[in-house]
């Protein structure tokens, strides 16, 4: 028997706009509202959706010494990311490696001043926390912050209505983040998202999650988006979904997330390795590795989803890969795609074959994102 | 025109010896927006109960299924380009496959408009 589902503090809320809930992560969630994802993932580009992210896991590290730089050195064996020169009110995207090279999970590192705060995916949550406390645990504090709610707001309007409630985000760039009030709560907002949209994620008490998001829901631009939309948004952005597009079986190289893995972690650098896999992450980084993550666009209209079989020839007589996420790109007006290719057909422009309901159809090797993010820089 | 309704949502009228299928309105509201059809091949033999089209949203693809046995006619070209019709008129224009009834005996096994409505409230 299946555990009852977990509710975020928003559940309430999504009854009321209408939300269909569907169990993810172990949670009851909102897959859409009554617009369904096709229009709340075009009113996201367009003006600006409101996401619910709370079931994903927020972790607070505290060095025991009460230095921030023994927090950031800690966190590094642990994640090939240059955490040390990560600045206050600074965050930056990391991956958990495990000692074969893999992927445990994929987060988020802020700079909180005096500790660092970070944000995983719900369904490797208790995993990730059991992971830091266990090996560092002897000179950090490691909490999961599980009385939290998160929220994200993602789309061109989203900075007008962040800055209805408070003059300073407008002044945030991206991936900086700050301890903020909006509608009276305490927030810890980021200027990030999950969407190639700009956006910011706020975090911030359970109790103050409904207060905080009618709030934004107020401002005549932003409407609730589901985690349909969430879905084809990322996949148009061209980022990975854990446990589809990057998992144990997936090395941050055959992903192409070597940009995680700044100079200084990298072999000659100044904190060179040190985390696990390191190894084998510093032996592809040099020599490449013989297959890798890209982006596919289908020819015609049929999607072209998880799970497919790529092929070099029409035939299907070569395999090439395995598409591992794929959908109808509502902004792209096309199927979308990502997946893995042995590294000769990696190129930008190589023609493949999938395979979808026993027919080969074409599709071609394409950078992503598919479209061009608006990040404010 | 006698129209007929399956538990999997699909709707079948019957014109002389064929079947117009379709998915009902209740269907195509919980998929959402559809972008893509297709059908099986002209001359195509399904079986009862065989996939005879798919139908996608952005999320997910969808069977429909054969309500009665049965030769493949025709697939509604028009939702080539435009899949959403399904949306926008399920049981009329929004029709997906034409196909011969090879045992009229089935359609009694199908559930009239009355039962059908109860059963999706």
């Amino acid at each position: 028997m299946n555990p009852p589902l977990l509710r975020t503090p928003l559940y309430d809320l999504h009854l009321e706009l209408g939300a269909r809930m569907v169990p993810f992560a172990g949670y009851d969630m909102p897959v859409q509202y009554s617009a369904g994802v096709m229009a709340e993932h075009l009113h996201t580009r367009a003006k600006a959706g409101l996401f619910d992210v709370s079931h994903m896991g927020q972790v607070r590290l505290c060095a025991r010494s009460g230095l921030l730089a023994d927090a950031a050195r800690a966190l590094e064996a642990l994640v090939p990311a240059d955490i040390v020169s990560l600045k206050p009110g600074r965050q930056r995207y990391a991956l958990f490696t495990t000692a074969d090279g893999g992927i445990s999970d994929d987060l988020m590192v802020a700079n909180m001043g005096d500790w660092l705060l970070l944000v995983v995916n719900a369904a490797c949550k208790d995993a990730d926390f059991a992971h830091v406390r266990d090996a560092l645990g002897a000179t950090c504090d490691v909490d999961m912050l599980a009385d939290r709610a998160l929220i994200a707001v993602q789309g061109p309007a989203a900075e007008a209505a962040l800055a209805g409630l408070n003059p300073r985000a407008a002044g945030m760039r991206f991936m900086d983040v700050a301890e903020l009030e909006l509608a009276g709560v305490a927030c810890i907002v980021s200027r990030s998202g999950y969407t190639g949209e700009d956006g910011f994620e706020i975090g911030m008490a359970a109790g103050g999650a409904v207060t905080v998001a009618r709030a934004l829901l107020a401002h005549p631009d932003v409407a609730p988006a589901g985690l349909g939309a969430r879905d084809s948004l990322r996949l148009e952005a061209g980022l990975c979904l854990y446990g589809s597009d990057i998992d144990l079986t997936t090395t941050p190289v055959e992903a192409a997330l070597e940009w995680s893995i700044q100079k200084s972690r990298r072999p000659g650098g100044a904190r060179a390795g040190g985390y696990p896999g390191a190894a084998i992450v510093a032996d592809q980084l040099a020599d490449g590795t013989t297959r890798r993550r890209v982006g596919l666009r289908a020819h015609g209209r049929a999607p072209v989803r998880g799970g497919a079989d790529l092929f070099a020839d029409e035939a299907g007589t070569q395999p090439a890969g395995r598409v591992t996420s794929g959908a109808f790109g509502p902004s792209v007006g096309g199927p979308v795609a990502m997946g893995y290719v042995a590294a000769d057909h990696a190129t930008t422009g190589t023609p493949l074959f999938a395979s979808v309901r026993g027919r080969l159809l074409p599709v071609t090797v394409t950078a992503m994102p598919f479209v061009a993010p608006t990040f404010r820089r | 025109m006698t129209v007929y309704y399956t538990k999997e949502h699909e709707w079948l009228r019957v014109e002389g010896n064929v079947a117009v299928v379709g998915i009902t309105a209740h269907a195509a509201n919980e998929l959402g927006e559809l972008v893509f059809a297709e059908a099986r091949d002209p001359g195509t033999t399904v079986e009862q109960g065989d996939s005879v089209a798919v139908v996608e949203s952005v999320k997910a693809a969808s069977d429909i299924y054969a309500p009665v046995t049965g030769d493949v006619l025709a697939f509604n070209d028009v939702l080539t380009d435009d899949a959403a019709l399904v949306n926008r008129d399920p049981e009329g224009e929004g029709w997906i496959v034409r196909m011969t009834i090879a045992d009229a005996g089935q359609l009694e096994g199908l559930m009239d408009k009355a039962t059908y409505t109860a059963l999706v409230g």
